[in-house]
């Protein structure tokens, strides 16, 4: 029972990471924008999210508390992915440079900035970067009061996590809401569907695609921070980043680019991840229990191929952009 | 202006890079009055219709709306002033319903979907107008698909109505619908603009035609005042013939029996059920029936691409053998020596190599013939300049990409290549699509040509006039199964149009 619940609290964790990573991806495809470059989004996030917190703390010395550090944090990964995907947006909306390979362009650059930041503050601060013990623990800490998470079995499940997970559990819910009761959720989808048709509406196709992709890369990079905050403890270590990215996106297809649908998958493909950590049988290599959510990646894929109603399908301009004047 | 035109374009001129779509077209419509527009393919007909739906901006002219000018730049200031366009691929979210469809695009405070739909039931009262709101676009068939796309502009209170080519896919049932409902917004005071080609529903439905020719305007007739033989020629720039010609075959013989082919796609649903027929040499068989009724998988089926669950498809020799077809490929069927052509209807992509020149595309058919990994060049060039000469293809040469020609171009060297092949039976689908009137007369006439020589010619078409004029039999469709097979010279339009919605299996089989 014990090791359940390790499992899920630990699958939670990794999960949250990838919340964030798919929830942005998922309002990015909406809008017809299949941006591969999540990867190095995330790293972005990561390295200057982390960048964010410690110069804080470096600038603020004892005075340094846990919520502004968080508040920066998230800010500092927020503007790297918009700026990130600010790149990718100007390349393919407005040149209208193809999807893919400006996708995995950008990822290559996001490792590689992300790489940059890390190593340059572990180099300029005399070989090792991490946060203050308190930080630290205002990071992992979880917003709920102690009597909550003692209660037997579901305690520790639903309360013991940090704020990240409860913000992305907001953020999915909000985003739900947006995409199916408001008008510009309704306008967004219309756009990711068909610009054309969007467009002849009167709908400002530029405007839409450049603001959820932005947001989108926005919200994917909170996850990088997130690992480099709470997974790595506050140090830089790209190691573990390196693969979130494009477990994100297949998860937004495991999850049929439903935001609701990202909370159960994001904790589910983090179980199948960190399983080779809690349950390991033995003469089954590690790697084989890292294969699994892209395997179950491709059932799922099979399985709504096969099912094939229109409601399931990515958004039908998916990949491709948009030219008014085309013919 | 003397008379109050509800919309007055005048000198318009649209460059697409050196290509010149429309040069100095002026145009105006009244209020309560229905303009046919009408030209060939590629003759800037859409191009203009765009600049005032606001997708294109003019390089050069002026609009005027009851007198004062005004500028179009984006289709939401169109719908500000009352100006909407009904698409000819309509413009519709497939997983949005009805009424999220109409309001697509609106801005004007919370979203009510519910208000929204009260009010798309009235518009829909008023002008009689049938649809389901709730349901979703990717459920629906194409005439209720063409109604929201009217109510649609109708909700944003549009009063000049632009619909290109309306009628292209509708049976001649749901065009006589359309037809009243234009007749009622008419009546109601609004200016209506309908692209077309087809004649008779501008002498049908229009109060005034308005020709236009290679980009040029030509001029504007009153519907009253004019035949379908001047306006074609207003059309085409000379005087074209327009009755095909249908010599009878002396000795018609069996060529292909298709007895019970049942075909299910790979969903399970069912294609085709139970069909049976029989082509004969010396004979257009007309396939008719709405689009999607399982005009394509008949033909893939016949040509072994698509699989087939049960029945028999049978080509009968010159010496009476019949050979069984269902289960061979392609390959195999050649190597029986079944002589069999196939024109489908995706050109640049089942039936040409868009990238590659005429004799790349001749050899597609003849490549097996070359010695070890080599392939011979000679023949097919050969062949690539007759079909060049004969069939009058535009193309700078026989290399240039086949992708670059036009809609016609590509049609002639795909159907060339084919009938070089001397088949014995020889299908086609939409044969005639986007072509201009010129091309597709030369089509008909390489078709009847083909069925003098003896050959089996099946022919799916969606233009019921021509069907009627130019096949011997028409078979028609309908949900996949065969709901009748009719004498083309006694059956009429109408007959065939029911047929077409309505299976009733104990009506005239032949």
């Amino acid at each position: 029972m014990t090791t359940l619940i390790a499992l899920i609290v630990a699958a939670v964790t990794f999960g949250t990471v990838l919340m964030y990573g798919t929830l942005g991806e998922i309002l990015t495809e909406k809008s017809g924008n299949l941006n591969l470059g999540v990867e190095g989004i995330m790293y972005m996030g990561g390295a200057f999210g982390l960048a964010g917190a410690f110069y804080y703390e470096k600038a603020a010395g004892e005075l340094a508390s846990g919520p502004a550090a968080i508040s920066i944090a998230i800010l500092s990964a927020f503007a790297a992915g918009m700026a990130a995907s600010l790149i990718y947006s100007f390349l393919t909306i407005t040149l209208r440079a193809n999807q893919n390979v400006t996708g995995l362009a950008l990822s290559i650059f996001g490792t590689g900035i992300g790489q940059f930041v890390g190593e340059f503050m572990r180099v300029s601060e005399g070989g090792y970067v991490a946060l203050s013990n308190n930080l630290k623990e205002s990071f992992s800490a979880t917003v709920f009061p102690d009597f909550m998470i003692k209660i037997p079995f579901i305690g520790r499940i639903l309360f013991s996590h940090t704020i990240f997970f409860y913000i992305a559990i907001v953020l999915a819910v909000l985003m739900y809401l947006f995409l199916t009761r408001t008008r510009y959720g309704m306008y967004l989808t219309a756009v990711g569907e068909s610009p054309s048709t969007s467009d002849a509406a009167g709908i400002n196709i530029t405007k839409y695609k450049y603001l959820a992709t932005v947001i989108g890369g926005g919200i994917s990079a909170i996850g990088g921070m997130v690992y480099i905050m709470t997974t790595a403890g506050c140090v830089w270590n790209h190691e573990g980043l390196s693969g979130v990215g494009w477990l994100a996106v297949a998860l937004v297809i495991f999850c049929m680019w439903r935001p609701l649908n990202a909370i159960w998958g994001s904790v589910l493909f983090g179980a199948m991840m960190i399983m080779y950590l809690r349950v390991s049988v033995p003469f089954i290599p590690t790697e084989l229990y890292k294969i699994l959510p892209y395997i179950v990646t491709v059932i799922v894929l099979i399985f709504t191929s096969m099912r094939n109603s229109r409601d399931k399908q990515p958004p039908a301009s998916l990949g491709e952009n948009y030219f008014r004047e085309e013919r | 202006m003397e008379e109050n035109y509800a919309i007055e374009m005048k000198g318009i001129t649209k460059r697409f890079g050196q290509v010149v779509a429309n040069d100095g077209i002026s145009l105006a419509i009244k209020r309560g009055e229905i303009l046919a527009l009408l030209g060939e393919n590629g003759s800037g007909k859409t191009t203009l219709m765009n600049m005032l739906s606001g997708i294109y901006q003019p390089d050069e002219g002026e609009i005027y709306e009851d007198g004062k000018p005004v500028y179009i730049r984006s289709p939401r200031e169109a719908f500000s002033y009352g100006i909407g366009m009904i698409h000819q691929h309509y413009k519709l979210i497939e997983v949005f319903n009805a009424t999220q469809n109409i309001v697509l695009g609106l801005d004007d405070g919370r979203l009510d979907l519910a208000a929204a739909a009260k009010k798309v039931k009235e518009i829909c009262s008023r002008y009689g107008f049938e649809i389901d709101l709730s349901r979703k676009v990717y459920e629906m068939s194409v005439s209720q698909k063409q109604t929201i796309e009217i109510v649609k502009i109708l909700y944003r209170g549009a009063d000049i109505l632009i619909l290109d080519e309306p009628t292209a896919v509708l049976t001649p049932q749901e065009t006589q619908k359309l037809f009243t409902v234009l007749r009622n917004m008419k009546k109601d005071g609004k200016a209506i603009i309908i692209i077309t080609h087809k004649l008779n529903e501008v002498m049908e439905v229009s109060d005034r035609v308005a020709v236009l020719r290679k980009g040029k305007y030509i001029g504007a007739v009153n519907t009253s005042e004019t035949n379908p033989q001047m306006l074609t020629e207003m059309m085409v720039g000379h005087s074209v013939s327009l009755n095909i010609d249908r010599p009878v075959y002396p000795s018609p013989q069996r060529k292909l029996v298709v007895e019970g082919l049942t075909c299910v796609d790979e969903e399970g649903i069912t294609k085709l059920d139970s069909v049976s027929f029989t082509a004969n040499t010396g004979e257009i068989l007309g396939v008719a029936g709405i689009s999607g009724s399982g005009q394509r998988e008949l033909l893939e089926a016949i040509a072994g691409l698509y699989p087939v669950k049960s029945g028999s498809i049978r080509f009968v020799g010159d010496d009476g053998a019949e050979k069984e077809l269902v289960g061979l490929t392609p390959k195999k069927i050649r190597e029986a020596g079944v002589g069999m052509a196939f024109v489908p209807e995706d050109r640049l992509g089942m039936g040409l190599v868009g990238s590659m020149g005429m004799t790349g595309n001749m050899m597609l058919r003849s490549w097996k013939n070359g010695r070890g990994a080599l392939v011979r060049r000679k023949e097919p060039e050969n062949l690539a300049k007759n079909i060049m000469e004969e069939l009058d293809v535009v193309t700078p040469g026989i290399d240039y990409p086949v992708r670059r020609l036009s809609g016609g171009n590509v049609q002639k060297v795909l159907v060339g290549r084919e009938i070089a092949g001397e088949p014995a039976v020889l299908m086609t689908a939409y044969a005639v699509r986007g072509l201009d009137i010129n091309t597709s007369y030369t089509i008909y006439n390489l078709l009847t040509e083909q069925k003098m020589k003896g050959v089996a010619v099946i022919y799916i078409g969606e233009d019921l006039d021509v069907l009627l004029e130019l096949a011997d039999k028409i078979l028609v469709l309908c949900g996949g199964r065969v709901s009748g097979i009719v004498d083309a010279r006694t059956v009429t339009k109408e007959e065939v149009g029911l047929m077409m919605t309505e299976y009733r299996p104990e009506e005239g089989r032949l």
